[in-house]
């Protein structure tokens, strides 16, 4: 009798905390998950206000610029149509090179900056993300005969 | 003529394969003795062939012969000498190439080590095997052929990815890949066990070396690869919670459960069935990372090309193969029993909750990893899981697990007593504690994630110290304590090393983790910055030339209060084929910190001679987190060695308590 209690308990216990451990997870994995939004999405504010999120295209030619304090650099994802201009204040990795395929995460902020906490170009020299391909492309279909903004740096 | 020659023996190894894995599967169902006795001698044949394709293969990238469009793609003919024979798995046909010479490899060690099993189980064993590498055959014959000849040949090769030229490929991926396709062995117990039925705890111990084995080897595959990542990627980080470190992460985790519910299994006769089915799904996790990291569902410097027919292939092979050793055991494991019973607090239980929380964990990393993948196949949205996912979910799942690895040596089999456990280590846990309370203000403040990380290092350490030594007395027979030390079994001695490697790893996790210190500053020569008592001072940068490079050399003065300064050389390095620049970081390791240096960019592209931006870190015990990654490996290689697993056939007697 005494060990087939035990046996329930443990059972019990077991599941208890198994419920609880699948609680948390999900609950991490709603809490932590960063959603990805094209140029044309953030122009359409359908991208989230102080909620961490990615963005991704090409980096405009001619766009990079560094500020004041040398470390700090800005400049702008196109998806060919729309643009926003992104803030960053760290070491851009090897592979980030104007004319070619970014993504960064981070937020965005009051005067429409994007203030990217990581800026992702790995990979190869061809390689375009494709979350970034996608958001050209995406660009490109929709607006085939409008003519392209202008793209300009707040501030700069 | 060498590339056709590894071609037709790749050719010939899939018949081989097939035939040797179906007629000692068939033989050993029918008790046939002589298509039992096939097995043997097919498995060496099926080694030898796979063997000789891949030495023809690594003939063509030493004779540079650029007509084979695989060589002319990851090859060059300025490509040093060790690049050239690690770059044959540096893309991705090579290292599939590479995957299936470790597979027949295992199985030709398989057939070596099993003299002591009887011959319709050791004749399933390997079958399982051969029929493995059989589907491996036909993915590299049928999608991932690397002998293409290119017509006409190029006269110069593209060169291997220069993040890729570099001492981390010769070793990370041979590491990493002997332990993937090493779980394939504790596969094949797991599945030679369903077919016959015969699950005791004699399989077990047949099975536990080479799990164990497997599982030292991804230990060190994936401690190398986050060193590499660590130093190579010039982001200070030693582990990013990439989808591609997951696919080798899954496993390992799946696999530390396996070997401890296979103790219990030897042991005790408890949780076949579980043991059986982590066996498979250890190897399944396997075949998913390959999945993973070679289909192209993932973008990573692994993934190589991205062509659909693999990854349709791979999914296949892996469905297959998961979905028949499931069937299998729905229909077979109610055979095999349920072994002994235990009570609620006892080594079994204690051992039954680790195997919880590590299914748990592998359960959360796989959630986090392939939830992009479906949220993205659903047509919902683009959305990434990044490390905040990971560290939330792995703090409290690991904490009662690291805190258990203390209690579990303590524990009868049976029946246990916590109280009589938790007074045996009344003073293990109050200087464990004791610990958590003063270690982390020696590092500028105490943190609760930092005391949690210490106190449970020193606990584990503390206590499995407390229990060798417990051990070691009652096993006096004159000669001291020294003497009977030594006398204690490779197994209790790899046992314990493998949790004091985890006690240093979780020390070096938390410790980097709550203090270490960066800082991204503009540079002129001259300039100095200063992280704690480091001081930094820049001194300029020179052109130099490599091999196949040219490189921006900066050098770096370290000094620290009262030892002498040492110089730092971080490059930019500019490979002449490829348009992309390569950060080489240099880093003065230390056992109680690392100071890193990685050049970021010139201020003026015109003038490398002036201002830089620099990246400096400073990072306490970084380096416990592969230190406690290779002595877990070496405890594991060490309990492999142990007398009683080279027992022959009639020798069942146990030689430890």
């Amino acid at each position: 009798m005494k060990t087939r209690h035990q046996r329930l308990l443990l059972i019990a216990a077991a599941l208890a905390a198994l419920a609880l451990i699948v609680a948390l997870v999900f609950s991490a994995l709603k809490e932590n998950v960063a959603f990805f939004y094209s140029p044309a999405d953030i122009k359409a504010n359908k991208a989230p206000k102080n909620k961490l999120f990615r963005v991704g295209g090409q980096v405009e030619v001619g766009s990079l610029k560094r500020q004041e304090d040398g470390v700090t650099v800005r400049f702008i994802v196109t998806d060919g149509i729309e643009c926003v201009p992104v803030q960053y204040k760290d070491v851009l990795p090897d592979l980030f090179s104007e004319g070619k395929g970014v993504v960064a995460q981070g937020r965005l902020n009051d005067d429409g900056v994007f203030v990217a906490q990581e800026v992702l170009a790995k990979h190869d020299e061809n390689y375009m993300p494709p979350e970034a391909a996608q958001a050209l492309q995406n660009a490109h279909a929709e607006g085939i005969g409008r003519s392209r903004n202008r793209c300009r740096i707040p501030g700069a | 003529m060498i590339p056709e020659l590894g071609l037709f023996s790749l050719i010939l190894a899939l018949p081989v394969a097939l035939c040797t894995g179906i007629l000692a599967l068939w033989g050993a169902q029918r008790g046939q003795p002589a298509w039992i006795a096939l097995a043997r001698s097919g498995t060496v044949a099926l080694a030898l062939l796979v063997g000789v394709s891949y030495l023809c293969l690594t003939w063509s990238f030493l004779q540079n012969d650029f007509s084979v469009l695989y060589v002319a793609r990851q090859s060059s003919s300025s490509l040093p000498l060790i690049y050239r024979v690690a770059g044959v798995w540096g893309g991705h046909e090579g290292s599939l190439l590479l995957w299936l010479v470790m597979l027949t490899g295992w199985a030709a060690l398989a057939r070596f080590y099993s003299r002591a099993l009887p011959d319709a189980l050791r004749a399933r064993v390997l079958g399982v095997l051969c029929l493995v590498a059989a589907g491996f055959l036909l993915f590299i014959l049928f999608t991932s052929n690397p002998f293409l000849r290119l017509i006409p040949g190029a006269a110069e090769g593209r060169e291997l990815n220069p993040m890729l030229q570099d001492p981390g490929l010769v070793i990370h991926p041979p590491l990493l890949y002997m332990g993937y396709v090493g779980f394939s062995v504790a596969y094949a117990f797991a599945v030679a066990a369903l077919l016959s039925g015969q699950l005791d705890a004699a399989w077990a111990r047949w099975s536990r070396p080479w799990t164990l084995a497997a599982w030292a080897f991804l230990t060190l595959g994936i401690a190398v690869g986050s060193w590499w990542a660590y130093y190579e990627l010039g982001w200070g980080g030693w582990w990013f919670w990439d989808p591609v470190e997951n696919a080798s992460f899954m496993p390992w985790l799946a696999g530390t459960a396996l070997i401890h519910s296979l103790a219990v299994t030897e042991k005790r006769g408890s949780f076949k069935n579980w043991t059986v089915l982590l066996a498979v799904s250890t190897f399944s996790l396997s075949l998913l990372g390959t999945f993973l990291v070679r289909s192209g569902v993932l973008t990573s410097v692994h993934a190589f090309a991205n062509d659909p027919a693999r990854g349709i292939f791979i999914l296949a092979f892996l469905v297959a193969v998961i979905g028949a050793s499931l069937l299998l055991f729905v229909w077979r494991a109610p055979k095999v029993g349920l072994g002994g019973r235990f009570a609620l607090v006892s080594r079994e239980s204690l051992l039954l909750v680790n195997n919880l929380l590590l299914a748990v964990a592998t359960g959360a990393v796989l959630l986090g990893t392939l939830y992009p993948l479906i949220v993205d196949a659903l047509g919902i949205g683009k959305i990434s899981v990044g490390p905040p996912y990971f560290n939330a979910v792995f703090v409290p799942i690991m904490a009662p697990l690291l805190f258990l690895v203390g209690i579990g040596p303590f524990a009868r089999w049976k029946a246990a007593s916590l109280g009589e456990i938790l007074r045996v280590n009344k003073w293990t846990l109050g200087l464990a504690a004791l610990a958590a309370l003063t270690l982390p203000l020696v590092y500028g403040g105490w943190r609760p994630l930092a005391a949690l990380g210490v106190f449970l290092a020193a606990w584990i350490f503390l206590a499995a110290t407390l229990h060798f030594v417990r051990q070691a007395r009652a096993t006096q027979g004159g000669g001291g304590l020294l003497a009977s030390v030594l006398k204690q079994s490779l197994h209790f001695w790899g046992m314990h090393l493998a949790h004091v490697g985890l006690a240093v790893f979780v020390a070096g996790v938390s410790i980097v983790g709550a203090y270490e210190a960066e800082k991204s500053v503009k540079m002129a020569p001259g300039d100095t910055v200063g992280i704690h008592a480091y001081r930094f001072r820049f001194l300029g940068v020179q052109s130099v030339e490599g091999p196949n490079y040219q490189a921006l050399r900066g050098e770096m003065e370290l000094s620290e209060n009262g030892r002498a300064p040492r110089r730092l050389f971080p490059e930019k390095r500019f490979y002449h084929h490829s348009a992309m620049p390569m950060t080489e970081a240099a880093i003065d390791a230390g056992l109680w910190r690392d100071a890193y240096v990685a050049l970021g960019e010139p201020l003026d592209r015109e003038r490398p001679d002036g201002e830089w931006v620099v990246r400096v870190y400073v990072k306490p015990l970084v380096d416990w987190i592969w230190g406690g990654a290779f002595l877990m490996a070496l405890g594991g290689l060490l309990a492999l060695l142990d007398r009683r697993y080279r027992s022959r056939r009639a020798a069942t007697q146990e030689n430890t308590p």
